[in-house]
């Protein structure tokens, strides 16, 4: 069933109006918190900001990855947010328009983080990311992005 | 061309299979074949063997330690972080073209030497600020002094235990243990065993220095930088002179290795000519530009404390704990340490109050870092929270040392502590008007303690002072960026 609900419609903001990592990184798992996906946000947040204090999670193409393994996470869920201003994800190319929030459970197992990791791939793929550039509604986000996941 | 790929990141969920594509999909457009595995969360699949046999050349792009890297000893080798395999994958796969075209390592590489675990390891990755690199350098040097300070600092405490503080006196001048052992004695064994932890003391500020250059410029760096630390040791430097020659005999070396020579030299680069070179420098540079001064330095603060043998008690306490941390073993601290045995000879209540605050202020520092390694494990990494074990029973013995691995790995915000907490436990040893007439044995001599429970409280309170300034400024936010990458490449679970 995860590979169906590793993100949907209400996961997917295409004017993030944050205009700073922190703030930008609250609002999106904050729908995660109201999607039910994360139960103690601020637990949640606290997890995510550790492994971003390892090392910022931009990369360069105009990305921000911020992601954790947290205990706070119910299933393997993905945030995205479009942010037409671009907020500084610490890529030494300038700002992130695409912001990809990864929540994995604690002790996932490893078909759920098969899905992430496919996700991961996608990341990088110039296709995958001119669609999420282009897209107008959410929902077909969500759509697309779960079929480019699905083991096939 | 044939490549195989390791890719890991401290998550696992991310960056490991972003670098994988990148590197994929780069290899393909330069139309190599390329097998990559991913060391993430998703359970990593070891490769089949016999496409390492066939490989033309191996990349590591990995802020972890790869596992069993062992199995790609002898190939040629580009070793770099996710983030650049992900932002530039293309530079990555043309790295390994000439990493191939320069053929197998000639130089035993860490991973080549193909000793199972792996062989020697450092833990630098290039891609990281110069505050971080520079936390990891110390780090290197650090852990492996750890095992000599325990070695040492064990055995001389238990000489101290066995054979008391007189034990220092057990061979007489101008001969050696050899002369004077004897198997039935137990003073002999003591005296035999404070003979061996002198010894292998003697290799802490060499091993630091030499550790710290090979971190930051490999094998061709170990030779600048024990000769380094072995002439800090000589001019009385400490284990900050031995920091100062590491750092400078691995920047040096780095230095000439950028260097373009003439292909027939380059074999005899890392033999002969680096470390010919480099030591000289190092060498010249420790003897004559810092040996000098250092002279000047003690002859001068000698001077200086004797100038304050009629000042207020407790303020003398509290300066002779902070010089007695600043250097532990270096130039300071033995001015102080001295100014005090000096002063036993006497007899007199004054130099006895100011022997017992010196030994409470060379005991605080380890027991204060063994306090916080304790109660905040988190803020140390995994050879320091193991250093912060023997630690307990060095600081006991009065073997200051035992603080050197904490203060040589992140001396800015160690040694302030320290210093503080000493200062309190010596100027409360003042206070309280204990006494000592024994220049050595940390609480083996409790006995000869004038005043011994007041000592004990003077001694924990610098103790918990120590470990008190020491957590808050260890949590500060860069400390902790720079813990978790370290953390990070310990292999630690995330």
């Amino acid at each position: 069933m995860s590979d169906q609900t590793l993100i949907t419609a209400d996961l997917v903001d295409l004017d993030l109006a944050a205009t700073e990592r922190g703030a930008a990184t609250r609002s999106l798992a904050e729908r995660l918190a109201a999607a039910g996906r994360v139960t103690d946000l601020e637990g949640f947040l606290a997890d995510v900001a550790a492994r971003e204090a390892q090392m910022p999670t931009g990369i360069e193409g105009g990305i921000g990855i911020p992601h954790c393994r947290s205990v706070h996470v119910t299933e393997p869920t993905l945030g995205f947010g479009r942010s037409n201003g671009g907020i500084d994800w610490g890529a030494s190319d300038g700002p992130a328009t695409l912001i990809f929030l990864i929540a994995a459970p604690e002790g996932g197992g490893s078909e759920h983080m098969k899905i992430l990791a496919a996700l991961a791939r996608r990341l990088i793929r110039q296709d995958f990311k001119d669609r999420l550039h282009a897209a107008t509604d959410p929902a077909d986000v969500a759509d697309y992005i779960r079929q480019e996941v699905t083991p096939k | 061309m044939k490549l195989v790929a390791v890719t890991s990141c401290p998550t696992g969920i991310a960056h490991t299979y972003m670098a994988a594509e990148s590197l994929e999909q780069s290899a393909q457009a330069a139309g190599h074949e390329i097998t990559v595995e991913t060391q993430g969360s998703a359970g990593s699949e070891p490769m089949d063997p016999s496409l390492i046999a066939e490989a033309d050349a191996v990349i590591f792009a990995a802020d972890v330690e790869v596992q069993n890297r062992q199995r790609f000893a002898g190939k040629p080798l580009v070793q770099t972080g996710v983030k650049t395999a992900i932002n530039d994958g293309p530079g990555v796969i043309a790295q390994a073209e000439a990493a191939f075209a320069a053929g197998p390592p000639a130089e035993t590489s860490p991973s080549a030497a193909g000793t199972g675990g792996g062989g020697m390891a450092t833990k630098v990755t290039s891609d990281a600020g110069l505050g971080t690199r520079l936390r990891q350098w110390l780090m290197t040097g650090v852990s492996y002094v750890i095992p000599f300070v325990a070695a040492g600092g064990l055995l001389i405490a238990l000489a101290f235990a066995l054979g008391g503080y007189e034990i220092t006196d057990y061979v007489p001048e101008g001969s050696t243990i050899v002369d004077v052992f004897e198997w039935g004695s137990l003073d002999s064994w003591a005296a035999l065993m404070l003979a061996i932890g002198g010894t292998a003391f003697g290799f802490l500020v060499p091993v630091l220095a030499g550790f710290i250059a090979y971190a930051m410029a490999d094998r061709p760096a170990l030779v600048p930088g024990f000769v380094g630390g072995a002439v800090a040791v000589e001019v009385g430097a400490g284990f900050i002179g031995g920091l100062a020659a590491g750092l400078l005999a691995g920047a040096i070396v780095m230095g000439i290795k950028r260097w373009q020579v003439p292909k027939a030299l380059r074999g005899v680069m890392p033999v002969v000519v680096i470390p010919l070179l480099s030591t000289l420098v190092v060498g010249v540079v420790m003897f004559v530009v810092l040996g000098a001064p250092l002279a000047a330095l003690t002859e001068g603060l000698t001077e200086w404390l004797n100038g304050l043998s009629g000042a207020n008690a407790v303020l003398l306490g509290i300066l002779l704990g902070l010089m007695m941390a600043f250097d532990m073993g270096g130039p300071v601290n033995k001015v102080a340490y001295a100014f005090a045995v000096a002063g036993l000879s006497t007899g007199t209540e004054a130099s006895l109050q100011i022997m017992a605050a010196v030994m409470a202020a060379g005991m605080t520092p380890p027991l204060g870092l063994a306090l916080a390694s304790t109660i905040r494990k988190r803020l140390f990494t995994e050879p320091e929270q193991e250093a912060g074990r023997t630690a307990w029973l060095l600081g006991a013995s009065f073997i200051t040392e035992g603080a050197i691995p904490f203060a040589a790995g992140d001396p800015l915000r160690v040694i302030p502590s320290i210093m503080t907490g000493s200062a309190v436990a010596g100027g409360l040893s003042m206070l309280f008007g204990c006494t000592l007439r024994a220049p050595h044995g940390g609480i083996f001599v409790i006995p000869l303690v004038g005043n011994p429970l007041l000592y004990l409280v003077a001694i924990a309170a610098g103790a918990v002072v120590t470990a008190a300034l020491v957590i808050p400024l260890k949590s500060t936010k860069r400390a902790l960026q720079q813990e978790a990458v370290l953390q990070a490449q310990e292999g630690a679970p995330v």
